[in-house]
C-alpha cells in the first residue's frame, strides 16, 4: 500500500480536509443527546418553553452545520479518491507499456487488464470510504464513550465493557467468515469455469454426447457452492442477533445503574436518556465499521496486487546515449547476423534456441521452416529485440541490437505476427500504425502488395471502413492481409512474416510473395512457414529442429542432402517424390 | 413493461414456491422480530419514567420492566437469527435451482444460439445475473416486508402514545423520501456518463494491453498512452461529479432526520410540560423518530434494487426459455453400427434466411469412402460438418445415413457414430486422461495409452510432470497448439467411431508429426466413411470425392483427376497455384 500512497500526494489537502470535516459532522452529532438531555432536565422540569425552543433551534442548527460539513467532506473525498485512481491508472498503464515481452509472458495480459480495471476501481472505492468513514466511526464510538463519561463516570463503565465486547464479536465473526467467503468464491469460480467451457466446447461436448455427464458434474459443483454458502450464511447471520443482544443487555444494565445513580441524586433523568442515546449511536457505527473493514480488506488486497505489477520491472536494459550509431560500414554490413545465439525463456527451463548462427544479406529472402515448437518464432523474435539472447549476439546492420535505442531498432523492422491483430478504428488508422506519415499513395500500394486491395475495394468507405474491436467484422484471411499491409506501410529494411499467410489460400499466398519480391531491392525478407511451397524459392532456407538449426541452404541443396527438409517437403509434395524415384 | 415485470415476478415466485415452508417461517419470524424490536423503546421509556429523580425511583417497577426486556431481547435475537438462516436457505437454493435449469438448457440449446450469442453475455447471465437477482429479489422482499411492518408497527406504537407527535413524524418523514428521489434523478445522467466513459476505457485497455506485443512491435506505446490519458481525464471528471452528487443522499436524508428529531423533541417537550406525555414516553418517541425514516430510506433503495433484480431475472429467464433444439422424435431410431453410406438429397441450407448458402445439393458417399472439402478461406467448409453432425438442421431436403434420415434417429446415436476433430481445439479443465476418455469414460489405462501412441501424443504426455494425470487448465495452459490438437486426435482415436470428420485436423502440427498422424489416420480411415476439411491439397489428393466450396456454395464435385481436367476449373486453378511463384 505504501508505494501507492504517492499517487494521492497531489490531493494532500483534500485527503486531510475530508476526514476533518467528517469528524466535525460527527462532533455535532455527538452533541445532540446532551441537548436533548437538557431539554428534559431544564426545559420540561422547569416548564421553560422559551428554553425548549432555544434548544430546539440549536438542534436544527447542529443538523444544518452537520449537513454542510458532510457535503464538504464528501466533495473532498470524491475528488481525492478519483484523482488518486486516475493518477494510479495512468501510471500503471505507462508501467505496463514499459514492460518487455518476457514480463508480459510471465504475468499474462488478462491479469494486467483486471489489475487496471476492477482492481483500480476497488481501490478508488476503498480510498473514498477510508477518507469518509475510517476516522469517523471510531471517532463516534469513542466520542460517545467519552461523552458518557462526562455525564456519569460510573454509568459509563457499562460502555467500557460493552464496546470491547461488541468489537470482539463483530470482528471475530468477520475474521471467521472471511476465509469462508474465499471458499465460496472458489466454488463459484468452478461453476463459472464449467459454464464457459461448455460454451466454447459446445460442439465437442455434443459430438461426444457428453451433455448428461456435464450436467451431472455441474449439479454436483453447484450443490457444493450451495452448501458452502449456507454454511457461511449461518455464521454471518449470527452477527446481527449477537450484537443486538450485547447492546440491549448493556441497555438493561445501563438503565439499572442509571436508576441507582438517579435515586442517590448523582445524575438526572435526562442524563439517563442521554446515556441511552449514546448506546444506540455506538451500535449504528459499529455495524458501519464492520462493513467498512470488509471493503477495506478487499481494497488492500487489490492494492497488493497492483503493487505487484509495479514491482515488475522490464528485464531489458536500453542504451539511451547511443542516439547516433557509429555506422562506418553502413551499406556494406549484412542486414542480420546471428552470432552463436542461445535463448532460454525465463521460467521456461531448457534452452529454446541453441547456437543459432546465420547471416542475412541486404535484399535477401530467407525462409525458416520446421515443426511446431522447433523455435522458428523464437528466432525472429530476437530480431526486433522482443527478447534478449541469453548467449551470443544478434547484429542488425553490423550493430548489436542491445546497442540500439529500442524504438530506433524497431522502426527499421516490419513484422507480421502469427496472430492477426487489428485495432478498433478505420482501415486507414490501422495501416498508419506502420508509419504515421504514410501518404494515401503508400497505403494503396501496401494494400496492393498484401493482396488486400481486392477485398478493401468491396468494403463501404474503403480505407475509412471501420474495423470492429478485435477485427471481428473481418475474416481471418482479410485480417491477415491487413496486418501484412500494415507492416509494408512501414517501408522497412527488414520484413518478417511469421507464419502469417496461414489463412491465405495457395493462390493468394503465391501472389503475395511475388508482390513482396517486387518491393525495394535492399529489403531483407524473412518468411517463417510450415508450408514448403511458401519458402522454397527463398535465397536461403533455414531448417529448424528442436531449437537447433538442422540445416541451411537453398531448396535444391537441402532437398539433396537434408533429411529433415526432405521429410517435410515430400510430405507436402508426395508426387515430387515419385518423380524422384 | 409492467405486465412483463409481472410475468417475471410470477416465474420467480414459482421458483420460491418450492420453499414455501421456509418462506412462511421467514415471514412470521420477520414480523415477530420487528414487533419485538419496536417494543423495546416503549419499555425503555417506561423504565425512564420509573427513574424520576433522587429518592423517587421505583425499583420494583424497573426490575419488572428490565426482566421483561431481557426476555424480549433474547427472543428477538433468536427470531432474527432464524429468519436470516431461512432467507439464506431460500436465496441460495433458488440460485442453485435456476442455475441448474440454465445449465441444462445450455446443453440442449441449438448450436445456432450458442454460435450467435456472445459467450461472455451468456456466462454473465448464468453467474452474475442469477446472483444479483436472488440477492436483490429476496433481500429486497424481506426488506420491503420488514420495512412495511416496521412502518405500520411504529405508527401504531406512536399513536398509542400520542397522536399529535405522530402527526409531526408522519408529515416530515416523506421529505427524506423526496430528497433521496430528487438526488437520484439528478445524478442518473452523471452516473450514466461515468459508466459509459468507464466502458470506453475498459475497451481500450482490453484492446491495447491484450495486444501489447503488437503495440510494442510498432513502437506505438506513446500514441496509445496519449489515447488512454485522454479517456482517463474524461473519466476523472465524470467520476468526481457522479460520486460526489450521489454521495449527497446520505447527509441529506440524515439532515431531514435531524429535523424530524428536533421537531419531535420540541413538541414532545411542550406536551410533557402540559402533562400529556411522560418523559419516558418522549424518549420512546425520540427513538421512534430516529428509526422511522430508516425503513423509508430502505424501501426507496429497495425499489431500485428490485428493478435491477427483475431485469436480471428477466435476462436469465429469457435464456432459460430460449427455444431448445427440436427434441429427438418419439419414434427416433438408434443408429447401430452404421455402414456409413451417406446421401444428401436436395439439401438447402443457410444460417440466415436472406443469404442462401447451399442450394439443392446432392451427394452420395459410399460406405468407407473419403470425402475432402476444399476451398478458399471462409468458404463455409464447416457448414457441411454442422449439417452432418446435426448441429444445424437443413432447411430443405434431407441427409440420410444408411437410408435413414438423420432427423429420425437419436442425436446421441448419430453423434456417437462420428469421430470429430475440429480446427478449434477444445480441452476442458482436468487431467490429460479425463480429456482423452471423453468419448469412452470406462476406457482402461492400456486403451488410453494405446490410443495416445497411435495418435503420437504418448511421447509428449509421458514427458509432462505427472504424465496422464497432469492437470491442465481450461485453455490447455502450457500445451502448444499442436499438442492440444494431438490430444483431440487421441480422443477420437480412443473411441474409433464408424465415421470420421476431420476439420483442419493437422493445421498447426508440423509436417513431420503430420506424416505420422496421417499414417495413423489412414489406418483409422480404412473402412470408415470420412470427411476431411483442409487447406493442404496434398493431404486430400487421395480422396474419393472432393467437394470444392466457394462463398458457402459447393461449386465443384469429383475426384482429383476429373477436377483437374476441368478447363479453368476452380480446383484446377487452386492446385496450379501451389506450384507457381
Amino acid at each position: 500500500m505504501k508505494s501507492l500512497l504517492k499517487y494521492i500526494k497531489d490531493y494532500k489537502k483534500e485527503s486531510v480536509l475530508a476526514p476533518l470535516f467528517k469528524m466535525l459532522e460527527a462532533s455535532f452529532e455527538l452533541m445532540v443527546p446532551l441537548v436533548m438531555a437538557s431539554i428534559i432536565d431544564r426545559g420540561i422540569a422547569n416548564a421553560d418553553t422559551s428554553y425548549i425552543i432555544k434548544m430546539g433551534l440549536i438542534l436544527v442548527l447542529l443538523a444544518a452545520v452537520g449537513l454542510i460539513s458532510a457535503v464538504t467532506a464528501q466533495y473532498f473525498s470524491a475528488k481525492a479518491a478519483v484523482g488518486f485512481a486516475t493518477k494510479l491508472r495512468s501510471a500503471l498503464f505507462s508501467h505496463i507499456q514499459g514492460l518487455s515481452y518476457t514480463e508480459l509472458d510471465t504475468v499474462g495480459t488478462n491479469t494486467l487488464i483486471t489489475r487496471m480495471t476492477s482492481d483500480v476501481n476497488q481501490l478508488q472505492n476503498g480510498v473514498n470510504l477510508t477518507l469518509r468513514l475510517l476516522l469517523r466511526s471510531p471517532f463516534i464510538v469513542f466520542g460517545a464513550m467519552i461523552m458518557a463519561f462526562t455525564v456519569d463516570v460510573k454509568a459509563a463503565l457499562v460502555f467500557v465493557v460493552a464496546i470491547p465486547l461488541l468489537s470482539i464479536v463483530v470482528f471475530g465473526i468477520m475474521i471467521v467468515s472471511m476465509p469462508l467467503y474465499k471458499k465460496v468464491q472458489a466454488a463459484l469460480d468452478k461453476i463459472l469455469g464449467r459454464t464457459r467451457e461448455n460454451l466454447a466446447g459446445a460442439r465437442v461436448i455434443r459430438a461426444f454426447t457428453n451433455e448428461e455427464a456435464e450436467i451431472a458434474e455441474f449439479e454436483q459443483e453447484n450443490e457444493l457452492l450451495l452448501n458452502t454458502q449456507v454454511f457461511v450464511g449461518k455464521i454471518s447471520a449470527a452477527m446481527n442477533p449477537v450484537t443486538y443482544i450485547i447492546v440491549n443487555v448493556a441497555l438493561v444494565v445501563l438503565l439499572w445503574t442509571g436508576a441507582i445513580r438517579v435515586d442517590s441524586g448523582i445524575i438526572t433523568q435526562g442524563a439517563v436518556v442521554a446515556l441511552v442515546n449514546y448506546m444506540s449511536q455506538i451500535l449504528v457505527e459499529l455495524v458501519k465499521m464492520a462493513n467498512l473493514i470488509i471493503q477495506l480488506t478487499k481494497a488492500l488486497a487489490c492494492a497488493k496486487r497492483v503493487e505487484g505489477i509495479f514491482a515488475i520491472t522490464s528485464s531489458m536494459s536500453e542504451k539511451n546515449d547511443t542516439g547516433v550509431i557509429n555506422k562506418e560500414g553502413a551499406g556494406k554490413n549484412a542486414a542480420i547476423v546471428f552470432d552463436h545465439v542461445c535463448l532460454t525463456y525465463s521460467g521456461g527451463g531448457d534452452e529454446s534456441l541453441t547456437d543459432i548462427n546465420f547471416t542475412v544479406q541486404k535484399g535477401e529472402t530467407v525462409g525458416i521452416i520446421g515443426g511446431t515448437g522447433s523455435g522458428k518464432t523464437s528466432v525472429v523474435n530476437l530480431i526486433p529485440r522482443f527478447y534478449d539472447a541469453t548467449k551470443g549476439r544478434v547484429l542488425i546492420d553490423g550493430v548489436d541490437v542491445k546497442d540500439y535505442e529500442i524504438t530506433g531498432l524497431r522502426e527499421q523492422i516490419g513484422i507480421v505476427p502469427q496472430k492477426a491483430v487489428l485495432f478498433k478504428g478505420s482501415i486507414k488508422d490501422n495501416l498508419l500504425w506502420g508509419n504515421e506519415n504514410a501518404t494515401e499513395e503508400d497505403l494503396e500500394k501496401a494494400l496492393e502488395i498484401s493482396q488486400a486491395k481486392e477485398f478493401v475495394d468491396t468494403k463501404e468507405g474503403r480505407l475509412d471502413f471501420m474495423v470492429a474491436q478485435g477485427g471481428k467484422n473481418l475474416s481471418g484471411g482479410q485480417k491477415q492481409r491487413l496486418t501484412i499491409a500494415r507492416a509494408i506501410v512501414r517501408n522497412p529494411q527488414i520484413l518478417i512474416l511469421d507464419d502469417s499467410a496461414s489463412a491465405l489460400d495457395f493462390a493468394t499466398d503465391a501472389k503475395l510473395r511475388q508482390a513482396i519480391k517486387g518491393m525495394k531491392s535492399d529489403m531483407s525478407v524473412i518468411i517463417v512457414s510450415q508450408r514448403a511451397s511458401s519458402i522454397q524459392y527463398a535465397d536461403k532456407i533455414i531448417v529448424m529442429d528442436d531449437g537447433e538449426m538442422a540445416g541451411i541452404g537453398t531448396h535444391e541443396q537441402l532437398l539433396a542432402e537434408n533429411e529433415i527438409y526432405q521429410e517435410i517437403y515430400y510430405s507436402q509434395f508426395p508426387k515430387e517424390k515419385q518423380k524422384e524415384a | 413493461m409492467k405486465s412483463q415485470n409481472k410475468g417475471i415476478l410470477k416465474k420467480v415466485l414459482n421458483y420460491i414456491g418450492k420453499y414455501k415452508f421456509f418462506l412462511l417461517c421467514s415471514v412470521v419470524l420477520a414480523a415477530i422480530s420487528v414487533i419485538l424490536t419496536l417494543y423495546i423503546p416503549i419499555l425503555t421509556g417506561r423504565a425512564v419514567d420509573c427513574i424520576v429523580g433522587a429518592g423517587a425511583v421505583d425499583f420494583d417497577g424497573i426490575l419488572q420492566i428490565l426482566k421483561e426486556m431481557t426476555i424480549i431481547i433474547v427472543l428477538t435475537a433468536a427470531a432474527q437469527w432464524l429468519m436470516n438462516a431461512c432467507n439464506n436457505k431460500i436465496a441460495y437454493q433458488v440460485v442453485r435451482d435456476v442455475r441448474d435449469e440454465a445449465f441444462k438448457k445450455l446443453e440442449i440449446l441449438p448450436l445456432k444460439y450458442i454460435d450467435g450469442h456472445s459467450h461472455g453475455d451468456i456466462v454473465s447471465r448464468i453467474i452474475a445475473d442469477v446472483d444479483q437477482f436472488s440477492d436483490g429479489l429476496l433481500m429486497g422482499f424481506t426488506q420491503l416486508f420488514t420495512g412495511v411492518v416496521t412502518i405500520v408497527g411504529t405508527l401504531l406504537f406512536m399513536l398509542s402514545i400520542n397522536v399529535t407527535s405522530t402527526v409531526i413524524v408522519v408529515i416530515l418523514t416523506p421529505l427524506s423520501f423526496f430528497v433521496a428521489g430528487f438526488i437520484a434523478k439528478r445524478t442518473f445522467n452523471m452516473s450514466k456518463l461515468q459508466s459509459e466513459t468507464r466502458g470506453e476505457q475498459t475497451a481500450l485497455i482490453d484492446e491495447m494491453i491484450g495486444n501489447e506485443k503488437v503495440v510494442k512491435a510498432f513502437n506505438h506505446e506513446d500514441a496509445v498512452k496519449e489515447q488512454f490519458d485522454e479517456i482517463n481525464l474524461r473519466l476523472e471528471k465524470a467520476s468526481v461529479k457522479a460520486i460526489f452528487f450521489s454521495s449527497l443522499t446520505n447527509p441529506c436524508t440524515r439532515f431531514v432526520n435531524s429535523l424530524v428529531y428536533a421537531g419531535v423533541g420540541i413538541l414532545g417537550a411542550f406536551l410533557a410540560i402540559r402533562g400529556r406525555i411522560s418523559v419516558g414516553q418522549l424518549t420512546s418517541f425520540l427513538s421512534y423518530a430516529n428509526q422511522y425514516t430508516k425503513p423509508f430510506n430502505e424501501i426507496s433503495g429497495v425499489v431500485t434494487e428490485l428493478q435491477t433484480a427483475l431485469a436480471c431475472a428477466g435476462r436469465i429467464f429469457e435464456f432459460i426459455e430460449e427455444e431448445p433444439q427440436i427434441p429427438d422424435a418419439e419414434n427416433a431410431v438408434v443408429l447401430r453400427e452404421p455402414k456409413g453410406k451417406i446421401t444428401m438429397e436436395n439439401v438447402s441450407f443457410s444460417y440466415n434466411p436472406d443469404q442462401k448458402l447451399i442450394r439443392n445439393f446432392n451427394l452420395e458417399v459410399q460406405s468407407g469412402q473419403r470425402v475432402a472439402i476444399v476451398g478458399p478461406t471462409g468458404c463455409g467448409k464447416t457448414t457441411v460438418i454442422n449439417l452432418l453432425m446435426r448441429f444445424y438442421d437443413v432447411n430443405n431436403g434431407s441427409i440420410k445415413i444408411d437410408g435413414t434420415d438423420i432427423r429420425n434417429m437419436t442425436r446421441k446415436s448419430l453423434r456417437d457414430s462420428f469421430g470429430m476433430v475440429l480446427q478449434d481445439t477444445w480441452l476442458h479443465a482436468g487431467t490429460i486422461r479425463d480429456n482423452i476418455v471423453m468419448g469412452k469414460p470406462d476406457a482402461t489405462d492400456e486403451e488410453v495409452i494405446a490410443a495416445a501412441k497411435a495418435a503420437h501424443s504418448h511421447s509428449f504426455i509421458k514427458r509432462l510432470p505427472k504424465g496422464y494425470d497432469t492437470v491442465i487448465t481450461e485453455d490447455g495452459g502450457s500445451l502448444s497448439q499442436g499438442q492440444k490438437q494431438l490430444l483431440c486426435i487421441t480422443r477420437v482415436m480412443l473411441c474409433l467411431p464408424p465415421m470420421l470428420i476431420l476439420d483442419e485436423a493437422t493445421s498447426s502440427i508440423d509436417t513431420r508429426t503430420e506424416i505420422r498422424i496421417s499414417k495413423a489416420f489412414n489406418t483409422m480411415m480404412k473402412g470408415r466413411t470420412s470427411f476431411i476439411v483442409a487447406h493442404r491439397l496434398s493431404t486430400i489428393r487421395e480422396a474419393d470425392i472432393i467437394l470444392v466450396m466457394k462463398d458457402g456454395n459447393i461449386i465443384e464435385q469429383g475426384n482429383h483427376e476429373t477436377l483437374l481436367q476441368k478447363e479453368n476449373g476452380f480446383y484446377a486453378n487452386l492446385y496450379a497455384s501451389q506450384f507457381s511463384a
